[in-house]
This record gives C-alpha cells, sequence and structure tokens, in this order.
C-alpha cells in the first residue's frame, strides 16, 4: 500500500467521521442530555437535572397517543407490504431490461417535494376532489364521502409517500433469491402457494423486515402528513415531537421523545440484522461477504 | 439391467427457443431399474431433456409417456419424477432434516413415516449425524448427499440427476460415482444422468445416450459406444482417437478389405458393405497402437513416424508420433518395467502397429 493511498483513506475516512460526528452525534448527544434538564418558559431549559421529560413519557394519556400513532405506522406498513410484495412478483416476472425501466417509473413521481404530493392528495381526498366527483359521476354515491381529515386520509397519504421503500428492499431480497430453488421445490411437489410460503417468503424475509423498518420509521415521524391530511386530530409522533419544540416549548419531553424514537429504531435495526443472519445465511448479507 | 420394461419414451421431442432448435424430433426409451447417461457437449440439449422430463420446460412438439401414459399435461410438481440439481439447491434456510422431510411433507405423508424415512434417507446417504446443520455448514460432497437424498427419500419412478458431480473435485467426484452406483443397486429406482464428462459416463451408466446438436447421435452400452462408435462425431468424443483418412483398395472377404491410408496397404476388420474406392476413416484408439522399432516390424503391416513428444502420465506413457505424411498419432502404452528398450528418445523412428480388428472403419464423412 503505498503512501498516497494511505493519505487518502485517512482524509476520507476523517473527513466522513469528523461529519458525522459533528452533525449526527453530538446534536444526539446534545438532544440525550436535553432530555434530562428541566423545563423553563423563557429560556426553553434550564440547566438543571430533572426526570419531569421523561415523566411525560410514561404519562397514560401520552402512552395512547403513542400506541396510537404507532399503530397507524404499522398499518400503513402493511398496506405497502401487501401492495409491494406482489407488485415485485410480478415484476421478476418481466425481462430483466424492463425491470430497470418500471423501477425508474416507480422513482420519478419521488423527485418531486412530497409535501408538494401531499397537498395533491388533498385535493384528491377533498369533498369536492376528483374521486368524490368521479364516483358521484357514476353513481355510487349521492353525497361526498367524507374522506380528508381522518386516519384514512393520513393511512392513505404515508403509504403513498412510502410506498417505494417497501417495494426496494423487497425487490432486492426478491433479485438475491435463487429461482432454481423454486425449481426444486416444485420438483419436491410444492404447489405454487407451498413455494411461496415455504420458499419465497422465507428467503425474502430480510427484504420484508427492511421495508417495514423504512416504512413504519418514517410514518410516525411524518408530521406534515397528519397535519395536512388528517387535520391535526390523528397525530403521529412526529407531529407530538414537533410540538414540544415549536408550540408547547416543552424541550425536555420533546428530547425524551426524540431519544425514545431513537431507540425505537436501533431497536427494529438490531431486529433486521438479525432476521438478515438467519435467514440469509447462503450468498446475500452474510458476515464473511463483508 | 435384468428386465427391459420402457419406463419412459421420449416420442418426436422437439424443442425451440428463439429460432435456436435445442431438441430436433428426439426419440428415446428409458428402461425400468437402468442407469442411463446423457451424454454431449454442452449445448447438445442434454439438460433440456432432463427439463422436459421433469416439467420444468414444456415441449412443443412430441410425448412424453411414461408407462404408456402421456405425462406432457403433468405439472412438474406432479410427476413422479425427481431432479438432483446441479447446483444441488438445497433450501439454505431449512436444515438437512427439513430439506430431506420437505418432499414427503408437501405430498401430505403422515409425520411419523416422513421421520422415518428421512432418517432412513440419511443413513444412506451416511450423513446421521448432520440432520440439524444448515446447508451452508456442509462441505460440497456432503451436500451433494443431501441433495440426492432429498431426491430419492421420495420413491420417484425416475431419478434425473443433472451434471451433479461435475461442481465436485477429481477425488470426491470418483468417490461419488461409486456411491451413486451403489444406491442405484441398492434403491432399484431409475436413474437419468446428464454430464459432459465421458469418463463418468463410462464409468456410471448401464447405456449412454450421445446427443449432439439436439439429436441423438448413438444410443448403447459404454463399451459399444468406447470400442464401436457409429460416427466420427461419437469416436472424437468419447475418449481420444488417432484418425486415418484412406480409400478402399479392394474387398477381402465379407469382414475384410484392403485400405490404402498413410501411404501403406492395410488390412482392416468391417460389417460395412464398403466397395473399392470408397472413402473412408480408419480409427485407433491410442492405447490399441503398438510401437516397435522399425527393424522388427519388417515384413508386417505397419506404418513409421519419429517420436515427436512423450507425455509421462503415471500409469502410461502418451508418445505423439509425427506419421511422414504430417498427421499426428498418439500411442498410449503401459509401463513394462522389465524392458530397457520402454523409453523413447525424441526424433527416434518407430513403427505402429495393431491387432487387425481392434480398428473402426467408418464411412467418410464431410469435414467437421
Amino acid at each position: 500500500m503505498n503512501k498516497q493511498f494511505n493519505q487518502f483513506r485517512f482524509w476520507a475516512i476523517g473527513l466522513a467521521t469528523s461529519w458525522l460526528a459533528l452533525f449526527v452525534l453530538v446534536p444526539s448527544l446534545m438532544v440525550l442530555v436535553v432530555s434530562f434538564l428541566t423545563r423553563d418558559v423563557d429560556f426553553l431549559i434550564k440547566f438543571e437535572f430533572s426526570l419531569a421529560g421523561w415523566e411525560s413519557v410514561f404519562d397514560p394519556n401520552f402512552i395512547a397517543l403513542l400506541w396510537d400513532s404507532l399503530s397507524m405506522s404499522m398499518i400503513t406498513a402493511v398496506i405497502c407490504l401487501m401492495v409491494a410484495y406482489p407488485f415485485v412478483m410480478c415484476l421478476m416476472g418481466l425481462p430483466q431490461r424492463w425491470r430497470g425501466i418500471v423501477l425508474f417509473l416507480l422513482i420519478v413521481p419521488f423527485w418531486t417535494n412530497s409535501l408538494v404530493r401531499i397537498y395533491a392528495i388533498q385535493f384528491l381526498l377533498g369533498k369536492k376532489g376528483l374521486i368524490n366527483e368521479a364516483l358521484q359521476f357514476i353513481g355510487l354515491i349521492d353525497k361526498p364521502l367524507d374522506m380528508l381529515y381522518s386516519q384514512f386520509a393520513v393511512i392513505f397519504g404515508l403509504s403513498y409517500i412510502l410506498l417505494p421503500f417497501m417495494i426496494l428492499p423487497i425487490y432486492s431480497s426478491m433479485e438475491r433469491l435463487d429461482f432454481r430453488l423454486l425449481d426444486a421445490a416444485k420438483d419436491l411437489g410444492a404447489t405454487t402457494k407451498q413455494r411461496l410460503l415455504r420458499i419465497t417468503l422465507p428467503l425474502t424475509l430480510p427484504g420484508i423486515i427492511a421495508g417495514f423498518l423504512m416504512v413504519v420509521l418514517p410514518a410516525m415521524g411524518m408530521f406534515f402528513v397528519s397535519d395536512l391530511l388528517g387535520g391535526s386530530k390523528h397525530a403521529l409522533l412526529g407531529n407530538v415531537i414537533k410540538n414540544q419544540f415549536i408550540q408547547t416549548r416543552d424541550w425536555p419531553f420533546g428530547a425524551a421523545l426524540s431519544v425514545l424514537m431513537i431507540l425505537l429504531l436501533s431497536f427494529m435495526l438490531w431486529l433486521y440484522y438479525r432476521a438478515t443472519k438467519m435467514s440469509n445465511r447462503e450468498g446475500g448479507i452474510n458476515d464473511s461477504n463483508f | 439391467m435384468t428386465e427391459c420394461k420402457p419406463l419412459l419414451q421420449l416420442r418426436g421431442v422437439s424443442k425451440t427457443y428463439a429460432d435456436n432448435t435445442v431438441l430436433d424430433t428426439l426419440d428415446l426409451t428409458i428402461y425400468d431399474g437402468e442407469f442411463l447417461t446423457l451424454l454431449g457437449p454442452s449445448g447438445c440439449g442434454k439438460t433440456t431433456v432432463l427439463r422436459i422430463i421433469a416439467g420444468f420446460e414444456k415441449e412443443d412438439q412430441g410425448q412424453v409417456m411414461l408407462d404408456e401414459n402421456d405425462i406432457s399435461i403433468l405439472k412438474a410438481e406432479h410427476r413422479p419424477v425427481n431432479t438432483v440439481f446441479q447446483s444441488y439447491a438445497l433450501f439454505p434456510h431449512m436444515s438437512v432434516y427439513d430439506n430431506i422431510a420437505f418432499g414427503l411433507l408437501m405430498h401430505k405423508v403422515p409425520k411419523a413415516e416422513i421421520n422415518e424415512r428421512v432418517l432412513e434417507a440419511l443413513s444412506m446417504v451416511r450423513l446421521e449425524s448432520f440432520a440439524q446443520r444448515k446447508p451452508d455448514q456442509l462441505s460440497g460432497g456432503q451436500q451433494q448427499r443431501v441433495a440426492i437424498a432429498r431426491a430419492v427419500v421420495n420413491r420417484p419412478r425416475l431419478l434425473l440427476l443433472d451434471e451433479s458431480l461435475s461442481a465436485l473435485d477429481y477425488k470426491l467426484r470418483q468417490e461419488m460415482q461409486i456411491e451413486l452406483k451403489r444406491l442405484q443397486r441398492q434403491l432399484n429406482i431409475t436413474f437419468v444422468y446428464v454430464t459432459h464428462d465421458q469418463e463418468e459416463a463410462l464409468s456410471m451408466s448401464d447405456r449412454i445416450v450421445v446427443l449432439n446438436k439436439g439429436k441423438v447421435q448413438q444410443i448403447g452400452t459404454p463399451r459399444e459406444i468406447y470400442e464401436t462408435p457409429i460416427n466420427l462425431f461419437v469416436a472424437r468424443f468419447i475418449g481420444e482417437i488417432n484418425q486415418f483418412d484412406g480409400h478402399v483398395v479392394r474387398r477381402i472377404d465379407d469382414k475384410h478389405v484392403e485400405v490404402l491410408a498413410e501411404g501403406a496397404d492395410w488390412v482392416v476388420q468391417t460389417d460395412h458393405p464398403f466397395v473399392a474406392d470408397d472413402k473412408v476413416h480408419v480409427l485407433l484408439r491410442p492405447e490399441d497402437v503398438r510401437l516397435t522399432k522399425p527393424q522388427l516390424a519388417e515384413g508386417t503391416v505397419h506404418i513409421e513416424g519419429h517420436i515427436h513428444e512423450c507425455n509421462y502420465k503415471g500409469k502410461t506413457l502418451d508418445s505423439y508420433i509425427r506419421l511422414s505424411s504430417g498427421t499426428n498419432v498418439i500411442a498410449s502404452e503401459f509401463f513394462d518395467e522389465d524392458d530397457p528398450d520402454f523409453d523413447y528418445r525424441l526424433g527416434q523412428k518407430v513403427a505402429l502397429q495393431w491387432i487387425t480388428g481392434w480398428e473402426v472403419v467408418l464411412p467418410y464423412e464431410q469435414t467437421i
């Protein structure tokens, strides 16, 4: 290894490390510290140790809210999974060349800012929106459905925004799946359904779990979706955190919530790590490959 | 192969991908209990034959008959046929035990019987103590044995093996060849083995089907294929062979003709009704060639040449001889440790002889 390469390596790794330390680690630590401080009306926080922030976290009212947020995210993830999995299976039936094009088309709308797209959904779901107009036109309903500002609207919006994050990991694990295994299963007498349940699903589980993580976590944080489509009635964890910092000005509580969310994320990542280790021993994600 | 009951028949099977004809109206009968090998170079269609029998591919034309019933319409999962894949295709997320039990589970065999049969299959391939391992914790040879156990545990009518030994190293492959033969005798299941390795085909099979370009070239016992190839392709594909081109001078009797080749008159034995002036190929296996000193060969039919290269092979000494016409000949001789003259000098003049009747005479073929 020559000297120049060593220098390059030092700077490349050093720069990335300091960037992450400065803009991720330090702020995170600050959040952690703030969660143990005292709330102050004038100066936001007082440098005095307090568990008040964490006590609010375990308040039954808040737990109910957290549960609400979590279940909405989970429902979103399940909906995304139910759409994404069959979609990817169809995609695998296409020739390699077409798959890239379809995936590209899938990504294109996401170049538009998600806020803009949520406004578009508002127009779609509104009382005089496209869906209501269309349904009235064909005579399925007499008066417009009340779809906007409901839990349904929030979940609809979240599912729409987050669907690609379910599709991509599932696609990547499906692509790694050795299709000769399906031939082998067929040879041994497995029907289409049995092949799906016993071979395809278990072997693409890492992709499903990854997709779940990539949907559930952002879904809990996307406060603007809840603001715009749920009319703030169906708060996500992200809304609560945002409110603590901007409206209620209870920084220790907001910080404690942020820490909670990071812990939740770490736990899910650990689950993902375990699952990939267990079910993807052959090829793909494997300790020896890294 | 004691009884000769046809088990599976391919009748006029054709398969074309795009405009590439892989199988061309292929007829093939597989007998109950035999070890049949499909042998041919890559791209000859041998794997396609297997995939059509297994039901992974649908033939464009023709029929697949099992016990006189057309199984063309049956899906792969409903055919009483199992495959040992080239890549083994073991399920990576299941233990060895679960891999082997898979087929029985799919066929809804009662739990107790599954257990019994899986254990039996495990002991048959001598992997009892590996039941709970995952495939990636096994060596290549062990994975191979699991793949075989997973297939035979279902007691298929026909076991298809797709180049199943090609991923193993030389020594292991030889062990597995013997193991496969043993299993086949023990189970009395019909094996259809696909390979491009002629040595493997010769040592394991009851019958060999030589395929090229989607057509059957020759079907016969290993001995027939090796000793009496019916065309140049078979002769060249199986083992090494020396080829001399010449023409018939005259017929001697109903079994012998005189051939002029390499500037010498040869008396060769053939059943083919050659007449004078027919162009022929005379083929000789390297191990059938005898080398002597030219002065010892005088008065007998022989051709002369120079030693051009010697290749020590351990068991044998392979000598490359260049004839005056430029033709290269290989002679493969066993060592005779007592013969002080055995080794050749490069450039040494030698006489080539063979025993009449050991040669193969084929009608002239357009150059391949």
